[in-house]
C-alpha cells in the first residue's frame, strides 16, 4: 500500500510547483523546489498515520535542496532529514525566515537515528552539497546541521572536503528562531529531554506492534483456561505498552527491567482482589497471588526493557548489562510461575 | 542497585584535549563541561554512547564504543547470530526502536 502522493506533500505544498522528480544520482540536480511553513492537513494525517506505524517508511520528502521563502544567496542552510516529521518540524519552526533546506536521503528515518546509522552522515552531506552545486547558489560556506545529526556528522571532514562549515544548531528546531537572532544555543537547547508529551506520542507505534499477538494469545488463553487469566495477559501486555513510557520517571528504580517488573506486580493487585472475594480456600488464594506475581509481571518487564530502544538516553553498554542481568529472571519467573499454575489447578481438579 | 547505567565506555584523555569545546556542544546529556585548561567529565554517567563527541572532537581525545541502546535489536542480534546490532528501522524489518527522536529535526 505504497502511497507516493501522501508522503510528499511535504516537499511541494506551494501550488504550482513543479512535482518532486528525482535525477540522476551522479548528475548535478539543478531543480530547486519550494516549500513554505504551512502544515497543511494533509501534513497531519501523514503525521498521524506515521505515529500510528501505517506504511512505516514510507513518510519521506524528496531529498535535494529547497527553497523556503524568497532565499537569497546570502540565506541559511539548513540540513534535514527526508522524513516527514523532521523536515515539517524545520520548516514549520522556520516560518517567516527565508532559507535554504537541504534534504539528506535518510531513507526515511529521522535525524537523530539516521546519524546513529550513518545515513544522516558526512558522505551523504558532502554528496547533496555537491549534487545539488550548493556552493554556486549561496555565497556563504555555513550550513546548520541540527545537533542530533552530530553522531554522523563529521564537521571537520566536510569542512576538508566540501568547503563548508558545518554549525551545530539546537536539539530542537522550535529553537530555531531564537538560536537565529542570538547565534547561540543555551544549554537547555542543547539537551535532549523526554517528557510525557514525547513519551505519549510513541505509546500508539508501540500498540500496533504487540495488539494483534496480545489479542490472539488473549484469546486462547479465554477460550482454553479462562477468561481472568486472559484478563491478566491483556494487563500486563498493556502496561508494558500504555502505562510504562507514560510514568517512566515515576516509577522507582533505574534499571528498565526492575521498573517493569514493580510495574507488572502492581496491576495484578486488583485481580489478586477480586480474586480473595470469590470465595476460595485461603490457600488457593495465596497459591492465586502468587502465581500471578510470578507469570504476568516479566511479560510487562520484557516490554518494558524493549522500551529502552525508544527513548533519549539509555546506552548501549547498560541494556546490554540489563539484558545478561535480567533476561534469565524474566524466563525464571515464567517458568516457575507456570509449573506452579499447573499443579495448583490439578490439585484443584483433584478435589480439594 | 538495580542500576545498569552507571558506567560506560566513554574515555576523554586530557592530554590531548585543547579545549575547543565542540564537546559540549554535540554532547545531548550535558556530559562534557569547559575545565580550566582541558574539557572535563561533568556528568560522565548520563553518557548514551551516541558517539558525537568522538566524531567530532578535531584531536581525537575521545573514545567510546558508540552504539544503539536498544534491546530490542540486541535481542534480535543475539537470537539470529547477526553482528548487526543497529535499530530495524531502517527498512530492514520494522522496530519500536528510534521513535522517540521524531521531534528532534
Amino acid at each position: 500500500m505504497d502511497t507516493p502522493q501522501s508522503s510528499r506533500y511535504s516537499c511541494t505544498p506551494v501550488s504550482g510547483a513543479p512535482p518532486c522528480t528525482c535525477t540522476g544520482e551522479a548528475t548535478i540536480d539543478r531543480e530547486i523546489r519550494s516549500t513554505d511553513s504551512t502544515i497543511t492537513f494533509a501534513n497531519r494525517l501523514d503525521h498521524f498515520l506515521a505515529r500510528w506505524g501505517v506504511n512505516r517508511m514510507g513518510h519521506r520528502v524528496e531529498p535535494g535542496l529547497c527553497r523556503l521563502g524568497n532565499p537569497t544567496p546570502e540565506s541559511p542552510v539548513f540540513a534535514s532529514a527526508n522524513y516527514t516529521l523532521s523536515f515539517d518540524a524545520l520548516r514549520s519552526s522556520l516560518a517567516g525566515i527565508d532559507a535554504f533546506i537541504l534534504v539528506l536521503d535518510t531513507k526515511g528515518i529521522n535525524v537523530w537515528c539516521a546519524a546513529g546509522k550513518g545515513t544522516f552522515g558526512t558522505e551523504e552531506l558532502i554528496h547533496r552539497i555537491e549534487t545539488t552545486a550548493l556552493a554556486s547558489i549561496v555565497t556563504h560556506r555555513r550550513i546548520i546541521v541540527p545537533q542530533l545529526g552530530a553522531p554522523g556528522i563529521s564537521w571537520m571532514e566536510v569542512l576538508r572536503r566540501s568547503g563548508f562549515r558545518v554549525e551545530f544548531g539546537p536539539v530542537r528546531a522550535a529553537d530555531l528562531p531564537e538560536y537565529m537572532k542570538t547565534q547561540t544555543a543555551t544549554p537547555a537547547m542543547r539537551t535532549v529531554q523526554f517528557p510525557l508529551r514525547d513519551r505519549i506520542v510513541l505509546i500508539p507505534v508501540e500498540l500496533v506492534q504487540v495488539i494483534p499477538w496480545a489479542v490472539v494469545a488473549t484469546l486462547i488463553v479465554g477460550f482454553l483456561l479462562n477468561w481472568m487469566i486472559a484478563g491478566q495477559l491483556l494487563t500486563a501486555v498493556l502496561a508494558g505498552t500504555v502505562l510504562f513510557p507514560a510514568l517512566l520517571p515515576y516509577i522507582p528504580t533505574k534499571d528498565f527491567s526492575t521498573k517493569g517488573l514493580l510495574l507488572g506486580a502492581l496491576v495484578m493487585f486488583p485481580f489478586i482482589w477480586v480474586n480473595m472475594a470469590a470465595g476460595i480456600t485461603s490457600w488457593m488464594q495465596a497459591g492465586y497471588a502468587i502465581t500471578s506475581l510470578l507469570v504476568f509481571p516479566p511479560i510487562t518487564a520484557f516490554l518494558a526493557l524493549n522500551f529502552t530502544g525508544a527513548t533519549t538516553f539509555t546506552s548501549r553498554t547498560g541494556v546490554r548489562k540489563e539484558i545478561f542481568t535480567y533476561i534469565r529472571v524474566m524466563a525464571g519467573m515464567l517458568v516457575t510461575g507456570t509449573v506452579l499454575a499447573a499443579v495448583l489447578f490439578v490439585v484443584r481438579a483433584g478435589g480439594v | 542497585m538495580f542500576n545498569s547505567y552507571e558506567k560506560n565506555t566513554l574515555h576523554l584523555d586530557p592530554a590531548r584535549c585543547i579545549n575547543c569545546g565542540i564537546c559540549q556542544t554535540v554532547c545531548p546529556h550535558a556530559v562534557f563541561a569547559s575545565g580550566d585548561k582541558v574539557a572535563v567529565l561533568a556528568s560522565p554517567e548520563s553518557c548514551m554512547e551516541c558517539g558525537a563527541c568522538m566524531k567530532n572532537c578535531p584531536v581525537g581525545a575521545i573514545t567510546v564504543e558508540s552504539g544503539v541502546g536498544c534491546a530490542e535489536a540486541m535481542i534480535r542480534a543475539a537470537i539470529t547470530g547477526s553482528k548487526n546490532e543497529t535499530c530495524g528501522c531502517g527498512g530492514e524489518g520494522e522496530s519500536i526502536c528510534c521513535g522517540g527522536t521524531d521531534e528532534c529535526r
